[in-house]
């Protein structure tokens, strides 16, 4: 019974933690939507162009490990840059739908870019941190919990408390909220509309780079990371799309469910059912709870 | 007051007659090369019946789905297991059939659209291109306990006559294609047509003025897998001659949600515009890349460059043009037939002032 328990609390908190990984490629998605009102749906080609980039530094300049973090985090700064300028600014009028399917079109082109620039081939990332069991908890707890788990853990912690007080406490923050509540209204008292996109799309690829870096560490840095980023949908459904607490919760939801659901249930169907069950559970909160957990009530106008 | 036959005008049954002409005389007597027919007109044929599907509830209907090639897949299994199980049904009859339980899997995924739109919705019907893909992977009975993972599709047998070679396969799609296209016009002209249309222009306006919103999305839904689940069967069986669930994975989805947009959102033929471009065009990359620069460019740099050029178009026609390029096909009729009746104005007048 115990060995039960214990089993059970493996899965959990195994999934819970992987599911943090969904939360920080959520969170990229979230500043964006916060700000703009934008679907971003490149947030998962920006996950897979960051990293590889930040390898590709890596591996074929020799460039050392925080230097080609901060050279791929400014190149994510100009992508974020030319997006403003190039996708965003030309489609400021148009609908929802159109910029959203500008973004699909976004997506292609940093995908595209990528592999042209750095080739397909699977790369590894080393931080540093083994996928393995820390076995410290596994001797006193019993719980075989992989150190990268703990680790994009901590990360994601730390990046939602930044941005929380980012969006909080600074005067950036208040310019961010003010946009997404009213662009025009914010941009007529003189809140640099420019400046604010270019700043969230900065900060959703460098939340992409980190993002990218562990599920690189995990999966190896290659094409599947942009269908994992797909995942990143159903959190968002589930935590609401401009709520960054929202975005975690709704990562840990998707991870626990996602693990117990393959763990329990999945024999019974033959596995591998962690491919759609986390999008038939966005479903069931969409009949009920379109919103989200956090999310504002969607209201449109006639 | 123009001639008009049935609703359609006398242009219409031009059209028409010439497109019959072109594909049915002009394509078999100079088209000798296999290769044509196997990897460029029959895939095109298929895939533009895929993107009429997601026309219907994209462009008509105002609904972003992305589970096309869910429904495919649905349509190409189902045709598998009828032509194995129930062998009286017959090619056709299994076709139908087919679509019609792909038409089943679009009513189940469609209703969350009542609820939800755009992203949400996208998100909705993904969950029927992961489940359906992982149905079909996991449960044997589906690919008659086939280990290989790769099933033959049968052969195509019509009326006891076997349709195996390349010009036969053509003319297979060719109708089923011409007769599918020719119902979604009709529809879309029809009453069902403008219903769909309001939805997608204002759905709280079209409830209010009796359209069922119900009726309508669940309909366009399943009319919508049904092409796909029909252009999915005739994929499997006349363009890739085989059976694997990996064939109509989330990539097929986005290519046919591209050749969708670049085509013209909203207009039948800009699907078959949008699915030619989107096959040409690869072609057209890789024949420049072997002869202009010999091999130079490496294979995977050049589908890389394809990518970006996509993706490029999409964001480019956003801007410019987002009703695709069925609208700049249409622009350049309109501008060129203004200019020649510009110039016979002129010469009109001309003629005028001589006489004087």
């Amino acid at each position: 019974m115990v060995d039960e328990l214990l089993f059970f609390m493996e899965v959990l908190v195994g999934g819970l933690l992987a599911g943090t990984m969904y939360s920080l490629v959520a969170l990229g998605f979230v500043l964006i939507f916060k700000a703009s009102a934008t679907f971003n749906f490149s947030q998962g080609a920006m996950v897979f162009f960051s990293v590889l980039a930040f390898c590709g530094f890596m591996q074929d300049f020799n460039i050392p490990f925080v230097l080609a973090f901060i050279l791929a985090a400014l190149l994510m700064v100009v992508v974020g840059l030319c997006t403003e300028r190039l996708v965003l600014r030309p489609l400021m009028n148009a609908s929802e739908d159109t910029v959203l399917m500008a973004t699909i079109g976004l997506g292609y082109v940093l995908e595209g870019l990528a592999q042209a620039a750095w080739g397909v081939e699977v790369r590894r990332l080393d931080l540093g941190i083994g996928d393995f069991p820390v076995p410290w908890i596994a001797d006193n707890l019993k719980l075989f919990i992989s150190a990268l788990d703990i680790f994009a853990g901590l990360v994601a912690a730390l990046m939602i408390i930044g941005l929380f007080l980012l969006f909080k406490y600074t005067k950036i923050g208040l310019g961010l909220r003010a946009v997404a509540d009213d662009a025009g209204a914010a941009s007529s008292i003189g809140i640099p509309l420019k400046h604010i996109m270019l700043l969230v799309w900065s900060a959703a690829g460098v939340v992409a780079l980190v993002a990218g870096c562990m599920w690189g560490a995990r999966a190896g840095v290659q094409f599947a990371l942009v269908d994992l980023a797909l995942k990143a949908l159903p959190v968002l459904i589930i935590g609401g799309f401009s709520s960054i607490p929202g975005a975690i919760v709704g990562g840990l939801i998707i991870g626990a469910t996602e693990k117990v659901l393959e763990v329990y249930i999945g024999p019974f169907f033959g596995g591998a059912i962690e491919g759609w069950a986390p999008y038939v559970l966005a479903i069931f909160f969409l009949l009920y709870r379109p919103e989200g957990l956090f999310g504002e009530k969607i209201i449109r106008r006639v | 007051m123009k001639p008009v036959f049935m609703t359609y005008t006398k242009k219409d049954i031009i059209n028409l007659a010439v497109c019959m002409v072109l594909s049915v005389l002009v394509i078999p007597t100079f088209i000798t090369t296999e290769y044509w027919y196997t990897s460029i007109l029959i895939p095109w044929l298929c895939l533009a019946l895929a993107t009429i599907g997601q026309q219907i509830v994209m462009g008509y209907t105002g609904q972003l789905a992305l589970g096309a090639a869910g429904f495919m897949a649905a349509g190409a299994f189902a045709m598998f297991n009828l032509i194995l199980r129930v062998p009286d049904l017959g090619f056709v009859g299994s076709l139908i059939v087919s679509g019609l339980i792909a038409a089943a899997f679009g009513i189940l995924f469609g209703l969350p659209s009542l609820k939800v739109r755009g992203i949400y919705l996208m998100v909705a019907t993904l969950a029927s291109q992961f489940f359906i893909i992982w149905m079909i992977d996991k449960f044997g009975w589906f690919k008659n306990y086939d280990s290989s993972g790769i099933i033959t599709a049968q052969d195509i047998v019509i009326l006891g006559k076997p349709f195996t070679t390349p010009l036969a396969m053509y003319f297979v799609c060719l109708a089923v294609t011409t007769i599918l296209t020719l119902l979604a016009m009709n529809m879309a002209r029809g009453s069902t047509g403008r219903n769909w249309m309001a939805v997608r222009d204002m759905d709280i306006a079209a409830e209010s003025m009796g359209v069922s919103l119900l009726r309508t999305k669940v309909q366009a839904f399943a009319i919508s897998a049904f092409y796909c689940g029909v252009a999915g069967a005739l994929f499997a069986f006349c363009y890739l001659k085989s059976l694997e669930p990996v064939a109509f994975d989330i990539k097929l989805s986005f290519k046919i949600l591209f050749m969708c947009i670049l085509g013209g959102l909203g207009t039948i033929n800009g699907a078959f515009i949008g699915a030619a471009f989107i096959l040409l065009f690869p072609v057209l990359l890789n024949s420049v890349g072997n002869n202009v620069f010999h091999g130079a460019i490496d294979a995977t740099i050049i589908s890389s460059i394809e990518q970006v050029i996509f993706g490029g178009l999409m964001i480019i026609f956003m801007i410019y043009e987002p009703l695709g390029m069925a609208k700049l096909w249409e622009n350049l009729k309109v501008s060129f037939k203004s200019k020649m009746s510009s110039s016979g104005i002129k010469s009109a007048k001309s003629s005028a002032q001589k006489s004087e």
